[in-house]
């Protein structure tokens, strides 16, 4: 036991003599496993390393969904890793109520994160009861339309400019044996096409409505009815779609195999790996092409309240490292995702990347589903619209269901 | 079953069983090698062979494909050009998140927890067994009937208590821990089997035993034990195959460092980057399977042997 | 039953004492896990807990949405259908197989082993395997198209009606090895006797397996049906790996949903709601049987 604490005395003082950069190993779970998310990581791994303190990677592919109990097992377990990746919204908000999450808020008061971060709603996705768990890292928009310009052309008809053109020369790709519509069978994806849908058709109010309001009676509204007739469409033109990942569907745009893919904007790296660029290559229309607003949802980190005092200041380090400048360049580069600060230059940026970055200065943003709406909904929704999608529901009976949901959300 | 009930116990010598077995399959006596009858025989299970082997055929052919030969070909086509690039790419350079040294990382810890896992839930079970076959206490079919309804329960289900139980015992996330989880849900299968094996060993021996004054402990291992091998390689079998392919348990009860084989092989396989990698997410899942595979190669006649004598008797 | 152990033996109870201290990990499991963590999850089920467990009951409001909910009434009847048709060809496949291997056959140990090694590939591996055969774009109907047969139409995976059997397909190719194994073991555990004297009396071989052979192994039945069914209750890794659930919702099964709304939608009420019907279901059907076979009956 003395001994112990002449060990913990002697560290003190070695961690006292060496200032407040002293060395941590802090382990990071995540599940950035794709080619250009790891590339990002690496990015982040490297700016803290920097620092003196270590990042031991904790990748778990599979996407979130697999990713995420492992994380909340292990916190709620007793034995936390460093720090982890998150959607912003409300994942985590039940583990920062029970006291299981650092505050962040003196970190982000000293580095002044109110002024910096923009749009602002990231950073109060990140609060709960007045505090801060978390840093952002990143905004991701699912507000596109990928089209590939070898297939229009293939199909002999002009690349679509929006969504109503895209309908249109539906048959014509269909006649030339190219899919119309690319969507995997992962449930998230026919979830998402549809939010993008109603932003797009119904436009910003109604999505707020709806997502942010939870009324009932403009999800079983004329306009909504509207957007599952456009759904319906959708779902005719993806008939024949049989992939499962989404990028594999992207890779089916990619090839030329389908025509388009409703997909948010980190489909942009796939197109970027197989060495094609945009305007040239395929063509992307931010709002389909109609309603130029994006959402700003995104990834951002929390940190596990830990007992380990070296560990925890390298958690600071850590929450100031994301949110630097430098990093936030280097990471959302490679990731395709745009910085959750508005004051950096993003000059490499390609086209695509930089109307995103137009329309996020123009302010025409909207919150991310993940940040309106509980997992739970959004699960049930999910639910919903993989079945719709792939069976012969009328979008009657799938707009019924619909408001029964956003009835119940919470 | 035992038809030989002496209270010699040479005669009960476990290799009676097999001398049984031995002794060959039972129906008509054999007949011209072309008799229709055997034409129908074989060609019934050597068209059942095919279907078993199709996809170990179609695995191995497609590891040895390259990218653009897969594309194109169809999946039943033998390799063109042999290549051995996607097994060395499975075992060590594959990516998941930032470190690149594909499955050779995840190898020594499914080692480290199937061998110990392995052997302390034989361990236990067999003890189990055998108190319920020959020491039975009152409330001890209560438990062992809880114990075989909860082979029916979801793995899923159990996570949130036992999270919670380990996390009061202060193992959750050690070796330890882990080792306990796969003991739990060995347990009720592994318990039944050798209930089972020791209920069907003659009683004669057991009584003997206790005339001349053995106690629990001393009848367990001077006697029941070295009676019971077949079973062991049985329960070894199950054991080893069941906690090497174990992913659930791997990844929710440990930390990184013990990750097993195959929460490499998840990442490898899940980890899509632009198109998937058909020849090394088959060559992965061969690496994968081996330790398994090898064990059933070498000891399948064991295994049958093993049920035969005694796994199966009520 | 210490009290009648005190009676005047008390070897009974020095013996019973030890019998029971090596149960202490059965017991524990039996009573603490499985018996503890059911108690819980029902008890959990009353509640709305989200990400983590809390006590603010909502009476049965889980269950009704769960009842509402077309994607676990899916679920059931997917593994009705699952359950049923696994069981029948797992039981029958297996039985043959083994009926054929005990015909003094050559190269007995090669068709063995051909048979069991899928045994010993996990369910993530076997839905892998599959999903890539049935693929319908270079999987086996891509194959038979390319040999002229150009209607040929095999395509489990994506057509909704009928995916539950592709992974049936699945199922069988990596379980029914073992339930041959069984089924042998069970088979060369029968006297040769009976046989001759079936011979002797004329009757006919298939007549002989259904009459007097499939009686006798009772208990070989019976450990295979635990383990089958048991199988069956808890399919989940096989319909991740090889359909996700999909097409749409079209294979889902019930303790897919479990997980999924416990972890993935962070609703633990529902989550352990659905597993409370699993639960009562099986301890319906298992448990007065369970007590029956394991419970009543004196060592034999």
């Amino acid at each position: 036991m003395k001994l112990r604490i002449l060990a913990a005395v002697l560290a003190a003082g070695v961690s006292f003599s060496f200032g407040p950069a002293s060395a941590a190993e802090l382990e990071v779970t995540h599940w950035w496993t794709s080619g250009g998310e790891a590339a990002a990581v690496a990015e982040l791994a490297k700016a803290f390393d920097a620092t003196g303190n270590k990042w031991i990677d904790g990748a778990i592919a599979g996407s979130g969904g697999t990713a995420r109990p492992i994380m909340v097992s292990r916190i709620t377990g007793g034995d936390p890793m460093g720090a982890t990746q998150f959607n912003h919204g409300r994942q985590a908000e039940e583990l920062a109520q029970s006291g299981l999450m650092r505050d962040l808020t003196d970190v982000a008061t000293r580095e002044n994160w109110k002024d910096i971060i923009k749009p602002s709603s990231l950073l109060d996705s990140c609060t709960i009861d007045g505090k801060i768990y978390c840093a952002p890292v990143n905004i991701h928009s699912w507000q596109w339309l990928w089209l590939s310009n070898a297939a229009f052309k293939t199909a002999g008809v002009d690349v679509p400019k929006n969504w109503d053109e895209f309908v249109a020369a539906a048959p014509a790709l269909e006649k030339a044996g190219i899919i119309p519509l690319a969507v995997g069978g992962q449930p998230w994806q026919s979830a998402g096409a549809f939010d993008v849908l109603m932003v797009a058709i119904a436009g910003k109010d109604v999505f707020n409505k709806v997502f942010g309001d939870k009324d009932e009676a403009v999800a079983a509204g004329p306009e909504i009815a509207k957007v599952f007739g456009a759904a319906d469409d959708a779902r005719k033109m993806a008939k024949g779609s049989n992939v499962q990942d989404w990028n594999q569907a992207t890779n089916l745009v990619i090839t030329g195999k389908a025509g388009g893919q409703i997909m948010g904007d980190w489909a942009q790296g796939e197109f970027q790996l197989a060495g094609q660029t945009a305007g040239t290559d395929y063509t992307c229309l931010p709002g389909l092409g109609v309603n130029e607003i994006i959402s700003t949802g995104g990834d951002a980190f929390y940190f596990p309240l830990l007992k380990d005092e070296e560990k925890s200041k390298a958690q600071e380090v850590l929450a100031s490292t994301l949110i630097n400048p430098t990093t936030q360049v280097a990471f959302n580069l490679k990731k395709g995702s745009l910085p959750v600060r508005g004051d950096v230059d993003l000059a490499a940026a390609n086209d695509c990347m930089k109307k995103g970055l137009d329309i996020l200065a123009k302010g025409n943003v909207i919150q991310g589903t993940d940040q309106l709406l509980s997992a739970d909904s959004q699960k049930q929704k999910e639910d919903l619209f993989s079945e719709f999608f792939a069976s012969a529901m009328t979008p009657e009976e799938a707009q019924k269901r619909f408001a029964d949901i956003i009835a119940s959300a919470d | 079953m035992a038809d030989t009930i002496a209270p010699n116990p040479n005669a009960l010598d476990p290799n009676a069983s097999s001398a049984r077995l031995a002794a060959g399959p039972r129906g008509k006596k054999p007949r011209p090698v072309l008799a229709p009858r055997n034409i129908m025989l074989y060609g019934a299970l050597i068209f059942a062979a095919i279907y078993y082997l199709l996809p170990l055929y179609v695995m191995v052919v497609t590891s040895l494909k390259g990218m653009p030969e897969i594309r194109l070909g169809n999946i039943f086509s033998p390799p063109v050009e042999i290549t051995f690039e996607p097994w060395v790419k499975a075992w060590s350079t594959a990516c998941t998140g930032l470190n690149c040294d594909g499955l050779s990382r995840g190898f020594w810890n499914s080692v480290r927890i199937t061998i110990p896992s392995t052997v302390v839930s034989i361990a236990i079970a067999s003890v189990n067994g055998y108190a319920l076959a020959n020491w039975r206490f009152k409330g001890a079919d209560l438990f062992f009937t809880i114990l075989i309804v909860g082979a029916f329960i979801p793995y899923q289900v159990m996570i949130y208590p036992i999270v919670i139980v380990l996390r009061e015992l202060g193992l959750y996330g050690s070796l330890t821990g882990l080792i306990i989880v796969h003991t739990i849900f060995g347990m009720p299968i592994l318990t039944l089997l050798f209930r089972n094996y020791f209920t069907s060993l003659p009683e004669e021996l057991f009584k003997a035993a206790r005339v001349d004054g053995a106690g629990f402990w001393m009848i367990y291992f001077k006697i029941m034990l070295p009676m019971a091998l077949p079973i062991f390689v049985v329960a070894m079998i199950l054991q080893i195959t069941g906690i090497w392919n174990d992913f659930l348990f791997g990844v929710v009860f440990t930390r990184p460092e013990y990750y097993p084989m195959t929460v490499q092989l998840n990442n490898i396989v899940n980890s899509v980057q632009g198109v998937k990698e058909y020849n090394v997410n088959m060559a992965a899942t061969i690496l994968t399977g081996a330790v398994p595979l090898f064990v059933y190669f070498v000891s399948g006649r064991l295994f049958v042997r093993g049920i035969a004598a005694g796994a199966v008797k009520g | 039953m210490t009290g009648q152990a005190n009676a005047g033996r008390p070897n009974q109870l020095l013996r019973n004492l030890n019998s029971k201290i090596a149960s202490i990990p059965m017991i524990l499991t039996a009573v603490v896990i499985f018996l503890g963590g059911t108690l819980w999850t029902v008890f959990y089920s009353f509640t709305n807990s989200k990400l983590l467990p809390r006590l603010n009951f909502v009476g049965l409001d889980q269950y009704e949405r769960l009842w509402d909910a077309p994607r676990w009434v899916i679920s059931i009847q997917n593994l009705a259908v699952y359950g049923f048709f696994s069981l029948i060809f797992s039981l029958v496949i297996g039985f043959v197989l083994a009926a054929m291997m005990d015909q003094k056959i050559r190269f007995e140990n090669a068709f063995r082993t051909i048979f069991l090694y899928p045994f010993a590939l996990s369910f993530i591996v076997t839905g892998l395997v599959w999903q890539w055969i049935l693929n319908p774009e270079f999987g086996v109907q891509s194959v038979v198209r390319s040999l002229g047969w150009t209607s040929f139409s095999f395509d489990p995976l994506y057509t909704p009606s009928i995916v539950i059997y592709g992974i049936l397909i699945a199922a069988l190719w990596q379980g029914t090895g073992l339930v041959m194994c069984l089924m042998l073991a069970g088979l060369r555990g029968i006297d040769e006797d009976i046989w001759k004297a079936a011979r002797v009396d004329g009757i006919p071989m298939w007549r002989t397996y259904v009459q007097i052979i499939i009686p006798m192994m009772r208990p070989v039945f019976i450990t295979t049906l635990v383990i089958i069914a048991s199988g069956i209750v808890r399919v989940y890794d096989l319909v991740v790996a090889q359909t996700s659930g999909g097409p749409g919702i079209a294979s889902e099964v019930p303790a897919k949903y479990v997980y999924d709304y416990m972890f993935q939608a962070q609703n633990l009420g529902q989550g352990f709601a659905a597993s409370t019907m699993m639960l009562i279901t099986v301890a319906i059907i298992i448990v007065p049987w369970a007590y029956l076979e394991f419970g009543g009956r004196k060592r034999g």
